[in-house]
C-alpha cells in the first residue's frame, strides 16, 4: 500500500500516519457486515430452504478453521476433514451410544475432542511442510476413518448413526422441519466463533502466523518458537473444524464415515480458494458459491452437475487466482483508480 | 571478561565434502571483525554454523560464556545471535512496519498474545519507527517490501537485525547486490553501529573491509588461514596470493 507523501509532511506526522494504519487495522468495517445481514435477510427470504442454508453455513465454519491454518499460517493440509469427523462422531456417539443429547455441551466436547486430536498430530506432523506435510495430514483422516470402519459396531460404519435426536436448544427451542431453529442455532455458533477467530488473526500471534507464511526462515532467525506456534493455530483450527462437524451431526441428525473422507478435505479447501484465502470472508463467500452452485447443477443435470463445478474452478484459476474476494479488490482498486485522474 | 562469541573447534561436512575444518574465532563485546576468503571458502556455512541453521558435525559454539551448540537458532536469536542473510529473507508480502513489529513482537514475547489486537501496543509501533528512524526508513512504513528497490531491502535486512537488540550481530555481505551507487548508505550504518555490539561481516569490497574491521579472519578451504589486524593482513604475501590476487588454485601455503 503505497502512500505518497506530500513535501510538507513533518517527520512526526508521516510517523503518526504510519503507526495510524496498524492501530486502526484491526477496527470492524461497514462492508463486515454484509455477509451477516445476507444470512439473515435469507432467513426471511428462503424460509423454505433453510435446511440447506444451515448446510452452508456449516461449511463456511469449516473452512474458516481453514483459513486460518491455510491462509494466515500457509499450512497445506488435505486431511482437515479429520476434525471435521471427529467432531462429528463425538456429538453423535455421545447421543447415540451415552444419551448425551444437550446440543451445546456436545459442541464444547466436540471442540475439545477434536482439538486435543490436532494437539497431537499436529505435534508429529508440523515439523515437516509442503508435499510430505500434504500426504501424512491425507494419511491422519484416513487412519481415523479406517478406526472407524474397523469398528463399526460402534461407529456404525458407512452406514452411519441414523435417526439421532438431540434436546431442544436451552431446553426450550426444538428443531422444527423447515430448519429454523437449526438456521439461526447454526448462525449464532458462527458469529461466536468468527469474532474469536478474528481477534486471533489480528493479534500479535496472528501476525506471527502471517510471518510464518511469508518466510519461515526469517521467523526462525528472529527468535520465533515456529513449532510451538503452528501446534497452537493447528489446534485451534482443529477444535474449530470439530464444532462444524458437531454441528453437522446436530442438524442432520445423522452421520456416517463420509465425514472423513478425503472428497471432504479437499472440497472445503477448494471452497477456501474459490473465496480467497486469507481474508476471513473468503470462506463465506466460497462456501456459499460453492453449494450453490452445486445445488444449482445438480438439479439441472443430476448425472453431469460435476462438470459445472469443474468449470467454475477452472474459471477461478484462470481469472481469479486470489478468490472471489481477490476478484472484488481487484476492482475495487481498477475504480479507485479510474476515479482519480 | 567472557567473549561475546566464542567458536571453538567447529567441523561441518556434507557427505564427503568438508566444508569447515577445525574453526576457532572468538569475538569480544564490541568487536569489529571481517570474515574473508575466496568463494567456496565457507563463510556463508561458518554463519549457519553460528546461527544454528546447521548443525556441526564436532565443535562448540559459546554466546556470552553459554554452551549453545545444541539450542535451536530460534533459542540464539532470543539470547541475542543476530544475523542479515546473503540474499533477502524479510516478509515481502508485508509493509516494511509490520516486519519491524514482528521483529519486536518476537522478541518480546508480545506474539504469544492470542487476544489483544496488534495494533494496540503502541510502544512497538513507536519503536519500530524508531528502528526505522536511524535507517531514514520512516518514508518507507506504509510500503510493502516487495515493492522496495533492492537497494532499500537491504536495509530493512539490517534494521530487522538491529530491532532484535543483538549482543553479535553476523552480517553476510550487507551490501550484496546493491548498486554502488546506494552502497554507502548501507556502510554508513553498518560503520555507525553500536559500539557495544560485536559485529562480524562477511564482505568482499576489501575498501570496506579495511575501513570498516579492526580485525581480519582469512577463511580458506573451509579453514582459518590467518587472522590479524588490517595491516598485518594487508602486508601478508600468502594472503595476497590466495586471495587478493584472486588465486585460490595453486592455494600455497595453507599453513599460513
Amino acid at each position: 500500500m503505497a502512500v505518497s507523501e506530500p513535501e510538507n509532511a513533518t517527520a512526526q506526522a508521516v510517523r503518526d500516519r504510519a503507526a495510524g494504519f496498524l492501530v486502526n487495522r484491526h477496527r470492524y468495517r461497514w462492508a463486515e457486515a454484509l455477509p451477516w445481514l445476507a444470512a439473515i435477510a435469507i432467513f426471511f427470504v428462503f424460509p423454505e430452504r433453510l435446511t440447506f442454508g444451515s448446510q452452508v453455513l456449516v461449511m463456511v465454519l469449516f473452512a474458516l478453521s481453514l483459513d486460518l491454518i491455510l491462509g494466515y499460517a500457509g499450512i497445506v493440509t488435505l486431511g482437515h476433514a479429520a476434525f471435521f469427523g471427529i467432531g462429528a462422531y463425538t456429538v453423535g456417539l455421545g447421543a447415540a451410544r451415552y444419551g448425551w443429547t444437550e446440543p451445546i455441551s456436545g459442541l464444547f466436547a466436540a471442540a475439545i475432542m477434536s482439538a486435543l486430536i490436532g494437539l497431537i498430530s499436529g505435534w508429529f506432523l508440523l515439523r515437516y511442510r509442503g508435499l510430505t506435510l500434504l500426504m501424512l495430514t491425507l494419511a491422519t483422516a484416513i487412519l481415523l476413518q479406517e478406526t472407524g470402519n474397523l469398528r463399526s459396531d460402534i461407529s456404525g460404519g458407512y452406514d452411519g448413526l441414523p435417526g439421532l435426536t438431540f434436546q431442544p436448544l436451552f431446553g426450550r427451542f426444538d428443531y422444527d422441519l423447515y430448519g429454523h431453529t437449526a438456521y439461526l442455532y447454526v448462525l449464532a455458533v458462527l458469529a461466536v466463533v468468527f469474532y474469536f477467530v478474528r481477534r486471533i488473526v489480528y493479534s500479535p500471534f496472528g501476525q506471527a502466523l502471517t510471518g510464518i507464511r511469508e518466510n519461515v526462515r526469517r521467523m526462525h532467525a528472529i527468535g520465533s518458537p515456529v513449532h510451538r506456534r503452528l501446534v497452537t493455530v493447528y489446534t485451534i483450527a482443529a477444535g474449530i473444524a470439530g464444532v462444524a462437524g458437531a454441528l453437522f451431526t446436530q442438524t442432520n441428525a445423522y452421520v456416517t464415515l463420509t465425514v472423513f473422507d478425503f472428497d471432504n478435505s479437499a472440497k472445503v479447501m477448494v471452497m477456501l480458494i474459490l473465496g480467497g484465502t486469507g481474508r476471513l470472508y473468503g470462506a463465506f463467500l466460497g462456501a456459499a458459491v460453492y453449494m450453490v452452485m452445486e445445488d444449482y447443477f445438480s438439479k439441472l443435470s443430476p448425472t453431469f452437475w460435476q462438470f459445472g463445478i469443474g468449470l467454475l474452478l477452472v474459471l477461478a484459476v484462470l481469472f481469479a487466482r486470489r478468490g472471489v474476494l481477490g476478484l472484488f479488490e481487484s476492482a475495487g482498486q481498477y475504480l479507485a483508480k479510474r476515479k482519480k485522474p | 571478561m567472557t567473549a561475546a562469541l566464542h567458536v571453538e573447534g567447529l567441523n561441518r561436512s556434507f557427505g564427503a565434502l568438508h566444508v569447515t575444518r577445525d574453526v576457532d574465532l572468538t569475538l569480544e563485546r564490541g568487536a569489529r571483525r571481517a570474515l574473508i576468503g575466496p568463494n567456496g571458502a565457507g563463510k556463508t556455512t561458518l554463519v549457519n554454523l553460528i546461527t544454528g541453521v546447521l548443525r556441526p558435525s564436532s565443535g562448540s559454539v559459546r554466546l556470552n560464556g553459554d554452551d549453545i551448540t545444541a539450542t535451536s537458532q530460534a533459542e540464539r536469536a532470543r539470547r541475542g545471535l543476530a544475523r542479515t542473510f546473503q540474499i533477502n529473507q524479510l516478509f515481502r508480502g508485508l509493509t516494511v512496519l509490520e516486519n519491524l513489529c514482528m521483529t519486536i513482537g518476537e522478541r518480546d514475547g508480545e506474539c504469544n498474545n492470542l487476544w489483544r489486537a496488534a495494533g494496540a501496543k503502541r510502544s512497538v509501533i513507536d519503536e519500530a519507527l524508531d528502528h526505522l528512524d536511524s535507517l531514514r526508513l520512516v518514508d518507507d512504513a506504509l510500503k510493502l517490501v516487495r515493492e522496495l528497490p533492492y537497494g532499500r531491502q537491504r536495509l530493512v535486512e539490517i534494521a530487522i537485525a538491529l530491532a532484535q537488540r543483538p549482543r553479535v550481530l553476523l552480517l553476510d555481505e550487507p551490501a550484496a547486490g546493491v548498486p554502488s551507487s546506494e552502497s554507502h548508505l548501507i556502510l554508513d550504518v553498518v560503520a555507525g553501529l553500536d559500539p557495544d555490539i560485536a559485529v562480524l561481516i562477511i564482505e568482499h569490497d576489501m575498501d570496506v573491509v579495511f575501513r570498516f574491521a579492526r580485525e581480519i579472519t582469512v577463511l580458506v578451504q573451509g579453514a582459518v588461514f590467518t587472522h590479524g589486524t588490517p595491516d598485518e593482513i594487508m602486508r601478508n604475501e600468502q594472503v595476497k596470493a590466495v586471495y587478493l590476487g584472486q588465486d585460490g588454485h595453486h592455494g600455497g601455503g595453507r599453513h599460513g
